[in-house]
């Protein structure tokens, strides 16, 4: 089988367009997709049709009891209302697999034509039943996902008429390949023997055979076309009803994927709040009054007595882990930002940095906690790299509050060149500007000047930017 | 100025009651009397009118907003006990808390200092007592940052009369700065000069006044920003 070229079409129906499709490996994989469909669908005809079979059976054999054709209707309905969504789920798994032979479009997960596309496997798949557990509600769940009815009716479809197109298709193909081969046949027929029957009659002679033959080969190159044609229409009802409700389904996910995204930074957030004062109002009171009690025992031992030197060295220890401790709840939320706001966060960090910094933060007053954490770690971060990497001699962070957005620039004089590809923490920065709902812009051409700006929504659960 | 009494009393504002008995403990040692020790600023009011202490030592960030109560009630009682000795203890630098206190009153017998300070015991008691003689503490950590941040005008400066500059905004005298650095005075008292006159300030005697005029300096540059 010729591999599919690339830039050739992606799916069946498209190649039935294709000028190259007869020499193309496109009929051939038609031709083993409509293959592979009988042994799938006689299976699922005989789970979920057999009681509508029987109800065409006695129809057709003239039997018209109407207590039997009620009876044979809900019994066909219930078997499918109740084992379509049991059967449904395992055998849409299997014709998605399948659907990559006639498919080479991107499924709606967004990974290439090479990946197998799947949904979550039921009963994880259960999203309503967020929240509660147990076994009968995401069965319940799982009886109400639209998605599942999509698949369901699918399988109705490749119970009932997709055997019946796929055989007659595959008999039509049959037949060209009969015809053409039917010298042959007249000729292995021992002499004397009935004639061959051929479709719309009957041959004894091998001259009587032309007419089949010339038609057999004028229909052969309709053939791939033919083949082509089912495959794709079949593929496309599948994709419709298989992965067509997937995208919406992973826009309804990636909302809520979004959300729960941003609770948790939220909470991650009054989690480094309380972190930040518990160390504050616990650990680092009874430090500072425990390095105060050895500075007094210090004094009042003599200098030169065994005690006074572990004494002081344990109030020059203690002393350290003050410092030490002070840093940490710094890094975990600094406690002028906390107490004091963006502004004289930003002054802070401004002083604190080897480069001179102009800062300029008007802002009518405090935002929510996340907001001002999240500008005050990008102003941190661009400082931060300004004095390492910039070279600048002057920077300015400038803070404005338009709207419900608020807008943090920092800019320097350095030589530019800032990449964010090669992870000068501008990767981080940009991913925490996300969690927050925000957007980073960075300009730094070769030679400067860089600019970081950086718009936050100040109400993260109304995000302005899409 | 007051006359001094024997025992230096000294109102406590304070929120976190270890660090208000460490301190309480720590001034008796020293021969302090701890007139009252309280947990926010409103207590600190009443008691500074039911004590009339000598020295007011206010935590700034006490509740119940835990952000500056401290620092504006010790403004308030400057105003109102002109004299009073006030030394705040911050949290973390903040120069427009330094500023205000300075500017309170006539800028004599205060003090800015970071709360880890007090454990070096005894540079914390020197510094409160040199605010009590209507002197003037301002934490190193503070002056440093205000060297640091400008560093141009203080470009003319010399290493040596940086370093002079830095301990006299701290609030020592020339003789403790002789002390510190191990020179005569009378080298201090020419490095002293020398900044006074690149700075062009105009010189005085008064410790109290040089800081002042080194602060005010630094801060209208401050305003500048």
């Amino acid at each position: 089988m010729a591999g599919v070229r690339e830039g050739g079409p992606r799916t069946a129906l498209e190649a039935v367009f294709w000028r190259r499709l007869p020499i193309s490996g496109w009929p051939w994989r038609a031709a083993a997709y409509l293959i592979t469909t009988l042994p799938v669908a006689v299976p699922v005809s005989v789970v979920l049709a057999s009681p509508w079979l029987v109800l065409l059976d006695r129809l057709a054999a003239g039997s018209y009891q109407v207590g039997t054709v009620v009876a044979l209707v809900l019994c066909g309905v219930g078997v499918v209302a109740v084992c379509g969504p049991l059967v449904a789920p395992p055998l849409a798994r299997l014709e998605r697999v399948r659907l990559l032979l006639v498919d080479r479009r991107p499924t709606g997960a967004g990974h290439g034509g090479a990946t197998w596309p799947t949904r979550t496997p039921w009963p994880t798949r259960a999203r309503r039943g967020r929240g509660a557990t147990g076994w009968w509600s995401r069965l319940r769940a799982h009886y109400t996902d639209p998605g599942t009815w999509r698949e369901v009716a699918y399988a109705c479809l490749l119970g009932t008429v997709a055997p019946v197109v796929t055989t007659a298709a595959l008999l039509v193909v049959l037949m060209v390949g009969v015809f053409i081969l039917s010298p042959l046949l007249v000729r292995a027929q021992p002499p004397g023997s009935a004639p061959v029957a051929l479709g719309f009659g009957h041959v004894a002679t091998v001259g009587q055979t032309l007419p089949y033959v010339v038609g057999g080969v004028l229909a052969l190159p309709l053939v791939p076309y033919l083949l082509t044609l089912l495959a794709g229409g079949h593929a496309a009802v599948a994709r419709a009803l298989l992965l067509g409700g997937q995208v919406e389904r992973l826009r309804a996910e990636l909302v809520e994927v979004s959300r729960s995204r941003l609770r948790l930074a939220d909470a991650f957030e009054a989690e480094r709040r309380r972190i930040e004062r518990d160390l504050h109002d616990g650990a680092q009171q009874k430090l500072v009054s425990l390095t105060l009690q050895l500075g007094l025992a210090r004094l009042d031992l003599p200098p030169d007595s065994p005690a006074a030197a572990s004494i002081a060295a344990a109030h020059e220890q203690a002393k350290q882990m003050m410092d030490e401790l002070r840093q940490l709840i710094h890094g975990i939320r600094p406690q002028i930002l906390t107490d004091l706001g963006l502004p004289a966060a930003l002054a802070d960090l401004a002083d604190q940095c080897p480069v001179p910094v102009r800062v300029d933060a008007d802002l009518p007053g405090r935002l929510p906690s996340q907001v001002e954490h999240t500008a005050y770690f990008v102003a941190a971060e661009a400082l931060t790299n300004i004095a390492k990497h910039s070279g600048a001699t002057a920077a300015t962070v400038t803070a404005r509050q338009a709207g419900a957005v608020l807008t943090v620039e920092v800019s320097d004089n350095g030589r530019g060149g800032a990449d964010p590809q090669r992870g000068s923490g501008l990767t981080g920065l940009a991913d925490r500007v996300a969690v927050a709902g925000g957007r980073l812009l960075l300009s730094s051409p070769d030679g400067g000047p860089t600019i970081l700006r950086v718009e936050l929504p100040c109400d993260p659960n109304h995000p302005p930017f899409e | 100025m007051r006359p001094q009494p024997s025992t230096i009393r000294v109102v406590i504002a304070e929120d976190g009651v270890l660090l208000r008995e460490g301190l309480a403990g720590l001034l008796e040692r020293f021969g302090f009397q701890t007139a009252a020790s309280v947990g926010d600023a409103e207590a600190l009011r009443s008691a500074v009118a039911e004590h009339a202490p000598d020295l007011v030592i206010t935590d700034i960030r006490m509740p119940p907003s835990y952000t500056d109560e401290g620092l504006r009630a010790a403004v308030e009682l400057r105003r109102a006990h002109p004299g009073l000795a006030v030394v705040a203890l911050s949290q973390y630098v903040q120069h427009r808390y330094a500023a205000d206190l300075l500017d309170s009153g006539d800028g004599r017998g205060v003090g800015y200092l970071l709360k880890d300070r007090v454990v070096d015991v005894e540079d914390f008691i020197a510094a409160l007592r040199r605010v009590v003689a209507g002197g003037t503490a301002v934490d190193p950590h503070v002056v440093s940052r205000l060297l640091r941040r400008r560093r141009d005008p203080l470009a003319s400066l010399s290493a040596r009369e940086r370093e002079v500059l830095a301990l006299i905004a701290e609030g020592h005298s020339n003789a403790a700065i002789a002390r510190q650095l191990v020179v005569s005075e009378a080298a201090v008292g020419k490095h002293v000069g020398n900044i006074f006159t690149k700075l062009h300030l105009p010189q005085t005697e008064d410790t109290n006044r040089r800081v002042l005029a080194v602060l005010a300096y630094l801060r209208s540059d401050e305003l500048e920003r």
